[in-house]
């Protein structure tokens, strides 16, 4: 078997670019749609003018998704096609279901939603609008569906195939529900709402800062914050929490990489930040005690399992998943500290003035983005050396024909070509949101718009200046 | 085994509709240096593909959802095998979607231009790779007895596979053009009308090229015709509705002609699949390690949850398809939310 460290970082660099973007798509969609129910319900032509806004940045976000997306459908076959074959009967009808229920979805409407502003009554816009973030919202559904079953693989057999063993859907529904399925899935859509929120929220706070568009921005302000500060609060105690339980029955190797924890014990502690040291098998650093063992089992004489139970040759990068564990949970904790200060001096009515909690805000957003993807790391370094889990191992899974040398030209391209566009991405998105929302629009010309199915169908194509 | 029978002619479906689909954008990327006089010109091509090139190229990643779950010996095979090159389709398709995206996002004319450049050139690289790929689909592949490929790169660039991918570019930039006669006006409509019937010249004379290669060449891909007559309509019907795209564009009806162009690419890709069938990747060195429909599929149950899934998904995906359509019909007009 050749080496696929190559291979596996090639994956990585190139899921973890992706997912810059789809949680952006979810969480702005969300607060798109909280704008285009306003239009709606008030009339009040500054709902437009936001969503005129927001979704001229989502038609970036959405670009850079799909452009990087394009590259995670068929990296499995070009990088792992052992994987491909053990698994294309199970894992390969989700990404197909994916593509059917939700990419098509999103794609077809997403015309109508970047090019609705000038075309669409209220209701009308709102329908494209709704229907792009629901496919979003499907698309994440199914890939973390797919996930899901990598992580805690059931409803299948193995069989022998062609070229050696591979897995077969033997029940459906197993297949969809396995059980690390719903509360991961969960977990990573209030991470991506709460992106979203911290995203228009870091503008807004940015505007202010400046004393800009200052009636606007304390609008947006208004329906981001109050998402951001409850989901914080619940992803922390409820989602992540969930998170960690499914961890410890379902993979109780990874949970004990997670925390450190060499000996199996109740009353395990949590730690808040340290250092493991594999060669010495021990974890030093400042810990809750007790804490572990009630986040897993809800009290303090739950036993936890420790990795002294499970063979070396079975354990992750213990330090490496321990680091980015650890940098999820504290930003977490960090963020419900920001939704206090900001309900502090909402409640003291100095939120728009606040310079120190202004600068916060714009700043944070790049934390919550942080820390989903420490959350990710640490759901992929922690299943390793296992690519399906208990299964295939992640070394024996990569294409047998291709060389290292080819991989590693691969590799630089997408280095290359991924920072120019991380640059590029970047500085349009800063002019973007430099330039600042657009004039409201005039209250008589969206009066005019075609705003239900029948004005749309019975709608003359646009004046043409030769009739063909 | 009818259910792989079906999945082949389902993937054969959702692959022609790509082609058929991005196809036309392809061509109007690729056709913007020709007929573009000014900044206004190429916004108006821009726009004319804008509302949809998406949802367009979202039947590629269909195609490879489809061929994962349907076929996934030949999706493990084909990707890993071809590496290099599918590495440089990626690439391609990522520069084609920003540079949609990013170009007019800025007034200067150099940033404009660049990316203007990336448009057309990653157009007529998609379209060009996927007729190289096509070339040494049709042609086989050494694939050993664990059903890997072992091909270098530059092999794969033979003559045969050179032109077929000049045929490709030349069909999709006839279909752009043919589309943009119903998607712009005034002197640009001039242009493109101008260069459409050289192109279908052009393209017209390739094809007659490669058809007279395929014959020459030692695999005998006219044995399935034999074997199964009807599958010749195909063929005969591409060779109609070419002849109806050429009247139909001399008379300026533009809507039929489109038609017509979209006829022809999906009866020429139906051709292409019969005279394969049920071969999907053939192997050069030992026809025994052929991946065909059979063994290279997945079990049943999963091609028929898979069934389920499209019989669900598809009524949908075509109504909405068609309504987007519908609702951008007619001729470009910029205003301030375009490209
Ligand atoms: C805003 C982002 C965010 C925040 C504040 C948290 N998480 Fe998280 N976490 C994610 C974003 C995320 C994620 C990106 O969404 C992940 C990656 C994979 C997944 O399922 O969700 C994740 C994974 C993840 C996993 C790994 C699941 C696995 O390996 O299968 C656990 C155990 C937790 N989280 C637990 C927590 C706890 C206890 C938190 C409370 C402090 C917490 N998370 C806050
Ligand atoms: C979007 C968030 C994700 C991020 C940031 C991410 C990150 C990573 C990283 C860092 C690795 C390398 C781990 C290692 O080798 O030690 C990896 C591997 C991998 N991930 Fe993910 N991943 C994400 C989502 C997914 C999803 C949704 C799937 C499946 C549908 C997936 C499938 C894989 C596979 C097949 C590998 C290669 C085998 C391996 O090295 O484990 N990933 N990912
Ligand atoms: C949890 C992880 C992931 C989520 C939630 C997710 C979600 C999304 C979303 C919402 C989009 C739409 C584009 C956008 O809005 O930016 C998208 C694009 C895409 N994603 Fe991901 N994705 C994830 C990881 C992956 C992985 C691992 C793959 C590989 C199979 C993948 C394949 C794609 C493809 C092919 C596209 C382009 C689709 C198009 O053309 O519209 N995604 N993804």
């Amino acid at each position: 078997m050749r080496d696929v460290l190559l291979d596996r970082i090639q994956f990585g660099l190139t899921a973890s670019f992706h997912f810059i973007f789809p949680p952006l798509s979810l969480g702005v969609g969300l607060i798109l749609l909280v704008f285009g129910v306003q239009s709606v319900r008030t009339k009040d032509p500054k709902w437009r003018q936001l969503s005129l806004f927001w979704v001229r940045i989502y038609g970036l976000i959405f670009a850079m998704g799909v452009a990087t997306g394009i590259v995670m459908e068929f990296e499995f076959g070009t990088n792992w096609s052992v994987y491909s074959r053990y698994v294309g009967n199970v894992f390969g009808s989700l990404l197909a279901a994916e593509g059917i229920f939700a990419f098509m979805l999103e794609g077809g409407f997403l015309g109508l939603m970047l090019f609705g502003g000038t075309r669409l009554g209220n209701r009308m816009w709102l329908f494209a609008t709704s229907m792009v973030v629901v496919g979003a919202h499907f698309s994440a559904t199914w890939i973390i569906m797919a996930n899901s079953w990598m992580q805690t693989p059931q409803g299948y057999e193995i069989t022998q195939g062609p070229n050696g063993p591979m897995a077969v859907m033997t029940n459906f529904w197993e297949v969809v529900f396995t059980p690390s399925f719903i509360p991961r899935l969960l977990h990573v859509l209030v991470a991506s709402w709460m992106l979203g929120a911290a995203m228009v929220a870091s503008v807004s706070a940015w505007y202010l800062l400046k004393d800009r568009h200052v009636d606007v921005a304390r609008t947006m302000m208004k329906v981001a914050l109050p998402i951001f500060c409850v989901l914080s609060v619940l992803q922390v105690a409820v989602f992540g929490a969930q998170q960690a339980t499914v961890v410890a029955e379902e993979q109780p190797v990874k949970l004990a990489s997670m925390e450190g924890l060499w000996e199996t014990r109740d009353c395990a502690p949590l730690y808040l930040f340290g250092w493991v040291d594999t060669a010495d098998q021990t974890t030093s650093g400042v810990s809750i005690p007790c804490m572990l063992s009630v986040l897993v089992g809800f009290t303090p004489s739950t036993e936890v399992q420790g990795l002294n139970e499970f063979p070396a040759d079975e354990r992750p990068n213990i330090n490496l998943v321990f680091q980015v564990y650890h940098a999820m949970i504290d930003l977490g904790m960090v963020f419900v500290g920001v939704s206090a200060l900001v309900a502090f001096t909402a409640w003291r009515r100095r939120l728009y003035t606040s310079r120190f909690v202004l600068r916060v805000l714009v700043v944070n957003v790049v934390l919550v983005f942080a820390a989903i993807i420490a959350g990710w790391w640490t759901a992929e370094f922690g299943r390793q050396p296992w690519i399906v889990w208990d299964q295939l191992r992640t070394a024996d899974a990569a294409s047998p024909n291709l060389s290292t040398t080819t991989v590693a030209i691969s590799l630089v391209g997408f280095v290359v070509v991924y920072s120019l566009l991380a640059v590029v991405f970047f500085w349009l998105l800063n002019q973007k949101i430099q330039a600042g929302p657009p004039d409201p629009p005039d209250e008589s010309e969206v009066e005019s718009l075609p705003d239900s199915f029948g004005e749309i169908f019975a709608r003359r194509p646009r004046a043409s200046s030769r009739v063909g | 085994m009818w259910l792989n029978q079906l999945w082949f002619v389902l993937y054969v479906v959702i692959i022609g509709g790509y082609v058929i689909l991005d196809g036309f954008d392809l061509g109007v990327g690729m056709l913007s240096p020709f007929v573009a006089r000014s900044d206004h010109d190429r916004r108006v091509l821009l726009n004319s593909i804008g509302p949809v090139w998406d949802g367009n190229e979202v039947w590629l990643v269909l195609g490879g959802g489809a061929l994962f779950a349907a076929f996934p010996f030949v999706y493990a095979s084909l990707f890993s095998g071809f590496y290099l090159a599918h590495m440089a389709v990626l690439l391609v398709l990522i520069l084609r979607a920003v540079a949609i995206e990013f170009r007019s996002k800025r007034e200067s004319a150099r940033w404009r231009t660049t990316w203007d450049w990336f448009f057309t050139i990653s157009s007529t690289g998609i379209a060009f790779l996927l007729g190289v790929a096509l070339g040494n689909v049709l042609r086989g592949v050494p694939i050993d007895d664990q059903g890997n490929l072992n091909v270098d790169f530059l092999s794969l660039l033979s003559p045969y596979a050179l032109l077929l991918g000049v045929a490709a570019v030349l069909m999709l930039a006839l279909h752009g053009g043919i589309f943009l006669t119903m998607k712009v006006s005034d002197e640009l409509l001039g242009r493109v009308e101008q260069l459409v019937p050289r192109l279908m010249v052009a393209f017209f004379v390739v094809m007659t090229a490669v058809i007279a290669w395929t014959l020459f060449l030692p695999e005998d891909f006219a044995q399935n015709f034999r074997d199964r007559p009807w599958t010749a309509v195909f063929p005969a019907a591409a060779f109609v509705a070419v002849l109806v795209a050429w009247r139909s564009i001399r008379a300026s009806e533009h809507g039929r002609a489109f038609l017509a162009s979209a006829s022809m690419i999906g009866l020429l890709m139906a051709s292409v699949a019969a005279a394969l069938y049920p071969v999907m990747l053939p192997a050069s060195n030992d026809a025994a390690n052929s991946l065909t429909i059979y063994n290279a599929a997945s079990t049943q149950e999963t091609l028929t949850v898979m069934l389920v899934v499209a019989v669900i998904g598809m009524p949908f995906v075509l109504l909405y398809t068609a309504g987007v359509y519908y609702f951008f019909r007619g001729r470009v007009q910029l205003d301030e939310d375009s490209y």
